[in-house]
């Protein structure tokens, strides 16, 4: 050791007195040519490290992260999805055998058997041998683990409807009044479950993109139709009016108007 | 000047045999791609621990910007997307890395597993290992929420349908995880957040450093 001259305990110290700096274990049972980890080895991860580092910002500039629109619990057409590792349990509570009454099978014993024979690998493989051939049953288990998690994340992809879900999901700014009475007394009470918290969407369709004129929008109130109910009756005819006026009124507005001049200071409008 | 200040330092507090522990520990040929291509696949998991050390940096700063509330939580966000300079690219690496370290912690057990490499003496360290999975998978459920947009909030509701599941105990992990026995809201995200980025956290730097600690202790397996 050429800096520093250590700390040197004598006697029954705990700290023996420190004399060779190679303090790790002996690698000399290995064949082959070994190297030291500083600063040839790290020196290679680094740069290794640095190409990963570059490949990765590009991703993240050439993908965004995705944002939805603000979560709105009335919504309930909403479609759920989980992000993509959790995809292979999401799709594996969909069979038969694992949803429903079984559920608990689904969304408990299986990934709770799964993750404990991870967890104890190495006391049900208690085989000596370490290479993969010589001990199949370990190895085979594992191979059907990864193939069927393949498999059930590749399936759940597969049967997705991701045109709805991206519709589902986009962020539609609007001339949308949450503080107008009548957004807050009528439309609030009546169509919002359907419609969307901010009537882009929901279970029944978009009332903010289309072009609808009051009349339109009375008549549809007023009878209903497919699966919207009619409100005759249950409205006055001058509260369908206002409704029918409010929605007709709606359009799509840049996202520097809806969010009121975030631009300068941060300071963002509450738009719900 | 450097020379006398880690004299001084290492007068008193001997790090000499640590430092040299680090820097002297061998890498033997058998897991160096500079030799070996194929050794490649013992890097995997360098990669966890370095998209793990982007995981933590980035967080870091997206606590700068992120309000834990239901009514700024989105704003925040959205904010931060589009009006904060590199807000995109912070929050990209964020979100990407969030994928990548699972791909990657994936690999490496992978890696491990078919290597032999978890046999004695090395089986508590797979121990720890997957105890880390599980953490990690914690993080990527409860950090799923915090944007509070639609995905955010319904893949929340199906995560908490499934705890709520677990016989006995079910109702009682949803109302911890939630803050509400029915309600997913202004509780929900705090308590999220706060899992998110000091509970869970705190269970992965103690588990790392033991994982860590261990690979030092028992050195690397050898060759197949």
């Amino acid at each position: 050791m050429k800096r520093g001259k250590g700390l040197t305990f004598v006697g029954d110290s705990r700290i023996q007195k420190y004399e060779k700096p190679k303090l790790n274990r002996d690698y000399s049972e290995f064949p082959g040519r070994t190297e030291e980890f500083y600063p040839d080895f790290l020196l290679k991860e680094w740069i290794t490290g640095a190409v990963f580092l570059i490949g990765f910002l590009c991703l993240t500039v050439a993908h965004p992260a995705p944002l939805e629109r603000v979560a709105d619990p009335t919504d309930t057409g909403y479609i759920p999805l989980p992000d993509w590792y959790f995809l292979f349990l999401y799709q594996i509570l969909k069979y038969s055998f694992a949803s429903g009454p079984y559920n608990v099978i689904g969304a408990i014993i299986i990934p709770g058997i799964a993750f404990g024979a991870l967890l104890l690998a190495p006391w049900l493989d208690n085989n000596k041998e370490r290479h993969w051939k010589k001990r199949p049953v370990a190895a085979a288990m594992m191979l059907l683990s990864v193939g069927i998690i393949f498999y059930t994340t590749w399936e759940s992809v597969a049967y997705h409807d991701w045109e709805t879900q991206d519709k589902q999901g986009e962020i539609v700014f609007s001339n949308l009044d949450s503080e107008d009475p009548v957004f807050t007394d009528l439309i609030r009470s009546n169509c919002t479950s359907c419609h969307g918290g901010e009537l882009t969407g929901g279970s029944g369709p978009n009332l903010v993109e289309p072009d609808l004129n009051a009349e339109t929008v009375n008549a549809f109130v007023t009878n209903g139709t497919g699966e919207m109910p009619a409100f005759e009756g249950q409205l006055t005819e001058e509260e369908i009016q206002q409704i029918s006026e409010f929605v007709a009124n709606l359009e799509v507005t840049s996202a520097d108007e809806a969010m009121g001049g975030t631009q300068q200071e941060g300071g963002e409008s509450d738009t719900d | 000047m450097l020379n006398r200040i880690y004299d001084w330092i290492d007068d008193r507090m001997d790090i000499t045999p640590i430092w040299r522990d680090v820097a002297d520990h061998e890498v033997p040929e058998h897991v160096n791609p500079a030799y070996h291509f194929s050794a490649f696949v013992y890097c995997f998991g360098g990669l966890t621990f370095f998209i793990t050390v982007i995981q933590i940096l980035s967080g870091m700063f997206l606590t700068m910007y992120y309000v834990p509330d239901i009514v700024n939580a989105w704003n925040s966000v959205y904010y931060l997307q589009h009006d904060v300079a590199a807000g995109v690219i912070v929050r990209g690496m964020h979100h990407w890395g969030a994928s990548l370290v699972v791909v990657m912690m994936f690999l490496h057990t992978l890696r491990v597993f078919f290597t032999g490499a978890y046999k004695a003496p090395r089986e508590l360290n797979w121990v720890v290992g997957v105890l880390l999975f599980a953490v990690m998978l914690g993080l990527a459920f409860t950090g799923y929420l915090l944007p509070w947009d639609m995905k955010a909030l319904f893949a929340t509701k199906v995560g908490l349908d499934i705890a709520e599941s677990v016989p006995f105990v079910g109702e009682w992990i949803k109302t911890l995880l939630a803050g509400d026995e029915q309600i997913i809201g202004a509780q929900t995200l705090t308590r999220f957040f706060a899992i998110h980025v000091f509970f869970l956290p705190a269970a992965l730097f103690v588990l790392m450093a033991i994982h860590f600690i261990m690979i030092r202790r028992q050195g690397i397996a050898g060759p197949l």
